[in-house]
């Protein structure tokens, strides 16, 4: 493969199995730069990337721009509290003005499902959506396969076990879509107030009960709880939810020998994983942000290379 | 053209269709004096325009018993005058519109206003639906008796439930003094509210919060108890689920005095129309599944669902082009109703255009207690003129309506009524079939 089919990435429902490859072999080449004492190299001078944030993120925001810094494009970063809706301006115009000052890369996260669908329909920048409502977080699921594949050398076989709210995190719901793509073997197990309905059809098996789910899992994967994105309280208590489905230290006699333990972050220590697994030798939660900044660098990279051709 | 005599029409060789008799045969029919004069084998009329019509149908003036005009307060959506031309351009003659108007059809002045305003424009007639609560706050109840006596034929609060039961069964039981209409829009608020399509599997694929079947059915239940509870007519609104049709059966059967309708893009589309955040494809209650559709066919196949109403719901592309949760709910549709009816019902699904007649005139008018759906001699002449091999490709151009969103956007039919008279006035022609020559 010499480019990506895609001229956005909206998400993993989208990326074929080769793509997706693609994008990570890339990574993989590029992160060799950030191992470097000056990490910065030029492919992207003279490129504008726009990081379009409604929705507060710290980690995701500093990952894109660090990645298009160190390939030198030029970066701006709005941050929006609220929807532009409710300071009168529609998305649209929102975006097309920005578009009026010829970036390369809009960037976007927002609390609206599909909001960057929308926004590629009607501007010709490429769009890399940074997550969306509770739908897609495509380059956390990219990151995912890229630090799995990078410890284990394979994705193929091994058996993931994704934990916590499944219903509203974009997290799950791209790498459910993201592993199953590319042939592992994927269980999700939560509160089933937080199961989607059909969640199976996105490509994994729903198992309630937390020790039948870890037990023959490669990567277990806890899912922050997110207090912002559901109605009403879906459990009845943290005290509870720990107790039922925490990760702590007496998961480890349950693990494989050779499991690792991760969590796109942030962690609310304590609720969904205890510090003692957090902080453990089957931990690669930091390898995973490290590699975000390799994974954004590729997006970047392949997103502008047709344009780079002519 | 108003005040001018219209010269008698006469309508040779078509295939009459008449619900109200059961009766699908070839023949003409004449109408004189607003009326329909006479059916016969061969009628002769000397001063008549005449029109030979065969292979076309000749059927009573189609009623919609849900729409939405959007005047008073929405007029950047649709007025009182686009609407009632979109709807003689799909072969009505008569539509009930919903109260959530702003301000809303609560008082017997607005019902008057639109009475008035339609009988101006002169494309329709337009029979109000007035509100069940003052303004529509689901506290107290209207003025009946006023609103009635102004024109209302029926009410609702359609756009929002009636969320308390006891109101409800307020509404019912005053409703028997007059033996009004209620128009229940069945929906439980505190299942729905979060959602903005169908709960399932593409929702979950979709990443968009779902509505279950079960915010329907609750309802429908509710207000079905209720209705046997009080003994009052009950009319359930844009029926969406297999549930719902079940429950009104078994409640039909128990002799509950309960009507029903639903909407073309119930038993044309499925959730799968959403995808690609489709919001032309956003509706409440939502498009739901393959299973739903097809139990919501042999509903209408059984006479469990007594009405197609479309629920046409003009919305500005402001409202429809933004993020799929803020967009607005509902689609038009009066355009695209009969040829849709046609498409699916006649054509894949075997109903006979009698039967589609039926649902579409002769059960609304009986359930608004109001007349059409006849083409008995005598009878105001509401006449629809259908050809049900006429290829069109529904364009945006080309819509009366003042908007445009629509799921069947650029659709390919077969069939769709090219002249509409109401009350012996012509008010659509498609290919000017009725001028004087």
């Amino acid at each position: 493969m010499k480019k990506l089919k895609s001229r956005h990435i909206l998400g993993m429902a989208h990326l074929e199995p080769e793509e997706i490859t693609f994008i990570l072999d890339t990574a993989e080449s590029l992160k060799e730069i950030l191992q470097r004492p000056i990490k910065k190299v030029p492919p992207l001078r003279g490129r504008t990337i726009v990081h379009l944030f409604f929705e507060p993120s710290t980690r995701t925001k500093l990952s894109f721009e660090l990645a298009a810094k160190r390939l030198s494009a030029d970066t701006v970063s709005i941050s929006k509290g609220t929807s532009s809706v409710v300071k009168g301006e529609t998305l649209i115009d929102t975006a097309k003005n920005i578009e009026a000052m010829k970036p390369d890369i809009i960037v976007m996260r927002h609390s609206m499902t599909g909001a960057p669908h929308l926004l590629a329909k009607h501007i010709d920048s490429a769009v890399i959506n940074a997550g969306d409502g509770i739908n897609e977080h495509p380059s956390q699921a990219l990151l995912d396969l890229f630090s799995v594949r990078e410890h284990f050398g394979r994705i193929k076989g091994l058996n993931l076990t994704i934990v916590g709210d499944i219903a509203h995190s974009r997290v799950a719901h791209s790498d459910i879509m993201a592993f199953s793509k590319m042939g592992a073997n994927v269980t999700v197990c939560g509160p089933a107030t937080m199961m989607p309905p059909d969640i199976e059809s996105l490509g994994c098996r729903t198992v309630f009960d937390l020790k039948e789910a870890l037990k023959d899992a490669d990567i277990v994967m806890a899912l922050r709880i997110q207090k912002e994105r559901q109605g009403m309280a879906l459990f009845p208590s943290e005290r509870e939810y720990a107790q039922v489905f925490g990760l702590n230290s007496s998961i480890f006699s349950l693990l494989k020998k050779d499991c690792v333990v991760m969590h796109p972050g942030p962690i609310n220590r304590g609720v969904e994983m205890s510090p003692e697994v957090a902080d453990s030798n089957r931990s690669i939660i930091l390898d995973q942000v490290t590699n975000g900044v390799a994974v954004r660098m590729a997006l970047f990279t392949l997103l502008l290379a047709d344009s780079r051709e002519e | 053209m108003k005040n001018r005599v219209m010269p008698p029409i006469l309508l040779k060789g078509a295939r009459i269709i008449d619900p109200a008799n059961n009766k699908d045969q070839v023949g003409d029919l004449l109408i004189k004096d607003q009326k329909i004069d006479s059916i016969g084998a061969d009628i002769q009329c000397e001063d008549a325009v005449e029109t030979n019509l065969a292979g076309k149908w000749v059927v009573p003036g189609l009623i919609d018993m849900h729409v939405h005009l959007r005047e008073p307060g929405f007029e950047y959506k649709e007025t009182i005058e686009t609407g009632t031309m979109a709807a003689a351009a799909g072969g009505f003659t008569k539509v009930a519109c919903m109260p959530n108007t702003s301000p809303p059809n609560d008082n017997e002045s607005i019902t008057r206003f639109i009475i008035e305003r339609a009988e101006r424009a002169g494309y329709c007639k337009v029979l109000p639906v007035a509100s069940i609560t003052r303004g529509q706050q689901g506290r107290n109840l209207t003025e009946f008796f006023d609103l009635l006596q102004a024109g209302a034929v029926a009410f609702s609060d359609d756009g929002l439930p009636v969320t308390k039961a006891s109101l409800m069964r307020l509404a019912l039981e005053y409703s028997l003094n007059f033996d009004a209409l209620i128009i229940s829009h069945a929906e439980e608020l505190e299942l729905s509210v979060q959602g903005c399509m169908n709960e399932g599997k593409t929702s979950t694929k979709l990443g968009l919060k779902g509505i279950p079947n079960a915010a329907e059915d609750i309802a429908v239940f509710r207000d079905c108890c209720l209705a046997e509870l009080t003994g009052a007519r009950l009319h359930i609104a844009h029926v969406s689920t297999k549930g719902s049709v079940e429950i009104i059966r078994q409640a039909k059967a128990r002799g509950v005095r309960v009507t029903a309708e639903t909407a073309p893009h119930y038993f044309s589309l499925t959730e799968e129309a959403v995808n690609g955040y489709n919001t032309f494809a956003k509706m409440n209650p939502p498009l739901r599944t393959e299973e739903d559709r097809k139990a919501v066919i042999q509903g209408l196949r059984d006479g469990t669902l007594d009405a197609i109403a479309t629920d046409h719901a003009p919305h500005d592309i402001l409202s429809k082009e933004c993020e799929f949760e803020l967009a607005a709910n509902g689609i038009i549709g009066l355009e695209t109703s009969l040829p849709l009816a046609l498409d699916v019902l006649v054509r894949q699904e075997g109903f006979s255009p009698l039967e589609v007649m039926k649902l579409m005139s002769f059960n609304p008018a009986k359930i608004l207690n109001v007349d059409g759906g006849s083409l008995n001699p005598g009878h105001k002449a509401d006449v629809t003129i259908i050809d049900p091999d006429f290829q069109f490709c529904y364009k945006r151009e080309e819509i009366r309506s003042k908007a445009f969103n629509s799921p069947f956007l650029n659709k390919k039919f077969t069939g769709r009524a090219i002249a509409t008279i109401m009350a012996g006035k012509v008010t659509f022609d498609l290919n000017g079939l009725l001028k004087a020559r």
